[in-house]
């Protein structure tokens, strides 16, 4: 729910009290959690499935090839049969993101998609959301604390620190930005705006008190 | 009024804030449960499944146990009456209170511990891993998909293993009392034949462990649903569920036992 202003999706008002209208909303969403959220008694194929069988009366021919098609889009068609407690935590993401999208939302949420992966399944994961949202014409959303990765595949960025925007752009126009808040979170400085040291009273008052 | 009592006055308030906070979101929590009782016609398999996994799982605790308790009840019922010449009504006595008391009592108090704490611990880790934060975000209901079938699974479930433990601890008293003490088997029988009755003492037990079983569900799935969404919290609630089911049973088994047998 907004502290402030509203939120529109599809040219629609997004109102968290109205459930029915909500849900239907959500049906054009995806989202792919940092914990993948996969099913845990249900094998890669059902959670797949999971959002084509609730929401539609499709016959099972049809499911499997839809299921196998968005597989096959995050490589993983052969690992269809394992369950998810034998995957690795990127196949595992890469499945979550096949569930995102086995609706073909319109758009797609990722909450830190990069957080915990080798670098191998981090950059596949980069590579994929990519591609994904070019392929099916999506809207993507991507929270991320990885400002190389966040930056090599976003086309505008907000940032958000101290509770506030702090500034907005494209890739280049953040980098050019003078802004020392901005700067300082393009470049991860570890001082700067945002203070290192945690606010305190001064060192000489804990000094002399002794 | 000084500052402990003022802070004790102020506890006492946030408790009782906490306390009907809690009961009115369980409230609001079962009432939804029963929005979505339709799933149950819509999608059989999601009841037959959680049929499975809460009562026939349940099954062997609940045979052997009422097992053993109507061995005991043979040994402890046949000393007892024999010393007033009564060993004729033994199998009487084992019927009633199996049926009327015991039966109900302590399925529920086992359904508790192997189910209902199972069905917690299940809910918060599904929590926990924010798969029900996923089926949220995939426009499923968590209620209707996942705990609906549970509730009801837990209240049909109940009254069946009761009806099991009861039948299986017949069987043990008789064992003890006519096998190895020398009642009679023909009395043994017979005298619970005529005693017991079918509305009194069956359909009363039965409704006793419909009761307990409602309230065991709607506790175990309450403490899941709405725990902290860590190993501590999920820890707390598994607790939580047998503290409050076991003493809801035993209340509630008190207040019904009063309402239907004090005539």
């Amino acid at each position: 729910m907004p502290s402030a202003g509203s939120i529109e999706f599809d040219g629609e008002l997004v109102k968290p009290a109205d459930k029915k209208k909500l849900y239907c909303q959500r049906r054009k969403m995806g989202m792919l959690f940092q914990s993948s959220a996969l099913l845990t008694d249900l094998s890669v194929f059902e959670n797949v499935a999971f959002p084509v069988r609730e929401h539609t009366d499709l016959p099972e021919d049809i499911i499997r090839l839809i299921v196998l098609i968005k597989l096959e889009m995050v490589g993983l068609r052969g690992a269809a049969n394992l369950m998810p407690s034998e995957l690795s935590g990127g196949m595992a993401r890469r499945v979550a993101l096949a569930r995102a999208i086995a609706l073909d939302p319109d758009l797609v949420m990722y909450d830190e998609p990069f957080t915990g992966l080798d670098p191998i399944s981090m950059g596949v994961i980069v590579k994929l959301i990519r591609e994904l949202n070019d392929a099916l014409n999506l809207t993507s959303i991507v929270v991320t604390h990885d400002i190389a990765e966040g930056c090599s595949i976003a086309d505008y960025i907000y940032i958000v620190g101290n509770r506030n925007l702090i500034g907005h752009g494209t890739v280049e126009q953040l980098a050019d930005s003078n802004d020392p808040l901005v700067k300082q979170f393009m470049a991860g400085l570890p001082d700067g705006p945002v203070a290192y040291h945690y606010p305190a009273s001064p060192f000489e008052n804990e000094l002399s008190r002794s | 009024m000084n500052w402990t009592g003022f802070i004790f006055v102020a506890s006492i308030g946030r408790w009782a804030i906490e306390l009907t906070h809690g009961l009115g979101r369980a409230g609001l929590f079962l009432g939804e449960v029963f929005i979505q009782f339709d799933v149950l016609f819509r999608r059989p398999r999601l009841l037959i499944q959680q049929l499975y996994s809460v009562g026939v799982l349940t099954v062997l605790i609940i045979i052997l146990s009422g097992f053993f308790v109507g061995m005991v009840l043979g040994l402890q019922g046949y000393n007892t009456l024999v010393g007033f010449g009564a060993e004729s009504s033994l199998g009487l006595a084992v019927a009633k209170l199996l049926t009327r008391e015991l039966g109900p009592v302590l399925t529920a108090l086992l359904f508790t511990g192997r189910a209902g704490s199972a069905l917690t611990a299940e809910i918060g880790l599904m929590k926990a891993t924010e798969q029900i934060a996923a089926l949220e975000m995939m426009a499923v209901n968590p209620v209707r998909r996942i705990i609906a079938s549970r509730f009801f699974a837990a209240v049909l479930s109940v009254p069946l293993l009761t009806a099991m433990f009861c039948v299986v601890g017949v069987f043990g008293g008789h064992l003890v009392g006519v096998e190895m003490l020398g009642v009679d088997s023909g009395v043994f029988w017979s005298s619970m034949q005529q005693g017991v009755d079918l509305y009194d003492d069956i359909f009363g037990g039965l409704i006793k462990s419909l009761v307990f079983g409602f309230f065991i569900g709607w506790i175990a799935l309450n403490q899941g649903y709405f725990c902290q969404p860590n190993s501590a919290g999920i820890s707390r609630a598994t607790t939580a569920t047998v503290v409050t089911s076991s003493l809801a049973v035993f209340s509630l088994n008190y207040c019904l036992t009063a309402l239907m047998f004090s005539a």
